[in-house]
């Protein structure tokens, strides 16, 4: 079956580009201060989480949560970087664009993809509701959320849907793509903007909105957390689901739909 | 469907290299010039976009004196090492006079006495440096627009240099050590982490850098030292939240926080609140100082404008 049209085939996978980009970028301009705070200003000795490096030979990376010290050496506050050498940093060169220590350049390449991901986004929402696409996508509709139990015991299990059920997304899918749409995303934009100081005041309730400047900057950071998790279930499933049939799906918007040989799974409900 | 395994592990080995490859490329792309002024663009569009939303009256937040930060971290130069600036300081600036010039038709000067009899402006506001850290401060100082005024600008004025005290010496500050230059807001993030430091693009070049004004004193290391400038533009100059602070916390600035006195651009990163600011030139274009890109940091890479 034709399940993506082409708009979004291609606005995922820019989105896609995007979001790596940011992630990297952002990790490298947290790196800058790699420590996190409430409310409009730093508290610098209580913040609520920080990285840094010992004063050891060498140097281990130790990273405080709420109070906690972690010995998180080789990965956070203290980790190896393309020359070889420990260096004292957030997060490791590995994770960050450009690799080395370089705030400029992540700023850069975040402002950069942060305007191309949220016109990408304007022109997916634009299609999704002009074309009742997003609707079909991420509205569960009454049938699955009478079934809801039962649909998340089947994703639970791994037991993936197959003859016409698997032509729309279930509803934890649904529901999974309506938060990231409707609340991850769009948060994630706010609080970047609430960031900048001209934004604050061309828009004081963004201040308000996060209970300040710093708090803003940690939600992003947890915001962006919880984006990095969504795409690793959603990578994963993707793999375990048909890799090859979903990539063709994404890539030429023809999807196999199974059909059912075994009527085992699941005495179908009726669909109505 | 069984020959899972091996696919796994074939994909696994395929992005782990994909990925070292596209990191690899992604450092390599963000140091080839036209991707570099193509990345650019996200910033002169922030610019753009941030001027439209703004009116020239807009004030960035004020608050109480309840939320003022019990430390205001000084960023950047600390204690400029500059022989005729510690000579001034050791005055208590008694010596020291504000040269305002260039594009104006009445240049003058000012002694930081002077400079106290002027209608002042109070503001208590937000700090925010560009490596992420924020303070409030409440600052007291002369309106620049007042300055400006005073002294009536040429018809070609568009922007006002800002021309500190402090000598940034290249080598370190560049190195991630240490102080780097002043505004409090610098980058230099001191020993947390190197942040700001050089890397950044713009590396190269300074060299020559402060042609037209470092020069000849400075203090520290040879010749490659390049004394900490500014630049806004008349739209930010004008602004009423737009001071020569020479109070913090009520109290006169301290050397640490750009004594005798700094600028408060308000809506800007601390890059451009340059401390220790000795002459104001306004000029027709900043592209004949330092690097040309309009600021100590400009020239390093970092964007001319900070509202983000």
């Amino acid at each position: 079956m034709f399940r993506h049209p082409a708009v979004i085939r291609v606005t995922h996978w820019v989105n896609a580009v995007c979001l790596l980009v940011l992630l990297m970028s952002g990790l490298q301009i947290f790196n800058a201060h790699p420590a996190l705070y409430w409310g409009n200003v730093s508290t610098f000795d209580t913040p609520l989480m920080a990285m840094s490096s010992t004063e050891d030979d060498p140097p281990k990376g130790v990273t405080t949560i709420f109070g906690t010290t972690f010995d998180t050496t080789g990965w956070l506050g203290s980790s190896v970087g393309a020359n070889g050498e420990p260096a004292d940093r957030g997060f490791p060169a590995w994770t960050t664009l450009p690799s080395d220590q370089d705030l400029t350049g992540g700023r850069s390449w975040h402002f950069f993809f942060a305007w191309a991901f949220v016109l990408n986004g304007l022109a997916y929402l634009l299609y999704g509701l002009v074309s009742g696409q997003l609707r079909f996508r991420v509205i569960p509709s009454r049938d699955q959320v009478r079934h809801f139990g039962a649909s998340v015991w089947e994703h639970l299990t791994l037991r993936f849907p197959q003859g016409d059920e698997a032509k729309r997304y279930n509803v934890i899918q649904k529901l999974t793509y309506l938060v990231v749409l409707f609340v991850l995303l769009p948060v994630q934009v706010l609080a970047g903007l609430a960031m900048s100081p001209a934004m604050n005041a061309a828009f004081p309730f963004l201040l308000t909105l996060f209970d300040g400047r710093q708090s803003a900057r940690t939600i992003h950071f947890v915001v962006a957390a919880l984006l990095v998790l969504f795409v690793v279930v959603h990578v994963a499933l993707v793999l375990l689901s048909g890799f090859w049939n979903n990539m063709r799906g994404m890539l030429t918007g023809w999807f196999v739909i199974e059909r059912k040989v075994e009527p085992v799974a699941v005495a179908a409900e009726p669909r109505s | 469907m069984n020959s899972l395994p091996s696919r796994r592990a074939l994909l696994t080995g395929a992005s782990a290299t994909a990925a070292a490859a596209m990191l690899g490329g992604c450092d390599r792309l963000g140091n080839a010039d036209w991707f570099q002024r193509t990345l650019k663009t996200g910033e002169d569009a922030n610019l753009f976009v941030q001027r439209l939303l703004l009116t020239d009256r807009t004030l960035a937040p004020e608050y109480a004196e309840s939320d003022i930060s019990p430390w205001f971290k000084p960023n950047g130069t600390e204690d400029p090492p500059d022989k005729d600036y510690k000579a001034l300081a050791k005055g208590k600036f008694a010596k020291y006079h504000l040269e305002v010039g260039g594009l104006v038709e009445v240049p003058f000067r000012l002694s930081l006495a002077e400079l106290r009899t002027l209608p002042a402006r109070t503001q208590v506001t937000r700090h925010d440096c560009v490596e992420g850290w924020s303070a409030i401060g409440k600052w007291t100082g002369v309106p620049l627009a007042d300055l400006l005024s005073r002294a009536k600008l040429k018809p070609e004025a568009r922007y006002v240099v800002f021309h500190c005290a402090d000598t940034m010496d290249q080598g370190s500050a560049l190195e991630g050590g240490g102080d780097g230059e002043d505004a409090d807001e610098a980058p230099p993030a001191g020993n947390t982490n190197p942040a700001m430091t050089k890397q950044s693009g713009g590396g190269e070049s300074r060299k020559d850098s402060g042609g037209q004004q470092a020069p000849e004193d400075t203090a520290a290391s040879g010749g490659t030292s390049v004394r900490y400038y500014e630049s806004i533009d008349l739209v930010d100059a004008f602004h009423p939240q737009t001071i020569l602070a020479y109070d913090m916390n009520g109290k006169a600035l301290p050397i640490a926080n750009g004594a005798p006195l700094r600028l408060r651009v308000e809506r800007n990163l601390g890059y451009k609140q340059a401390k220790y600011v000795m002459r104001i030139e306004v000029v027709e274009s900043f592209a004949h100082f330092g690097e040309g890109k309009g600021g100590y940091w400009e020239d390093q890479g970092y964007a001319w404008y900070a509202g983000i």
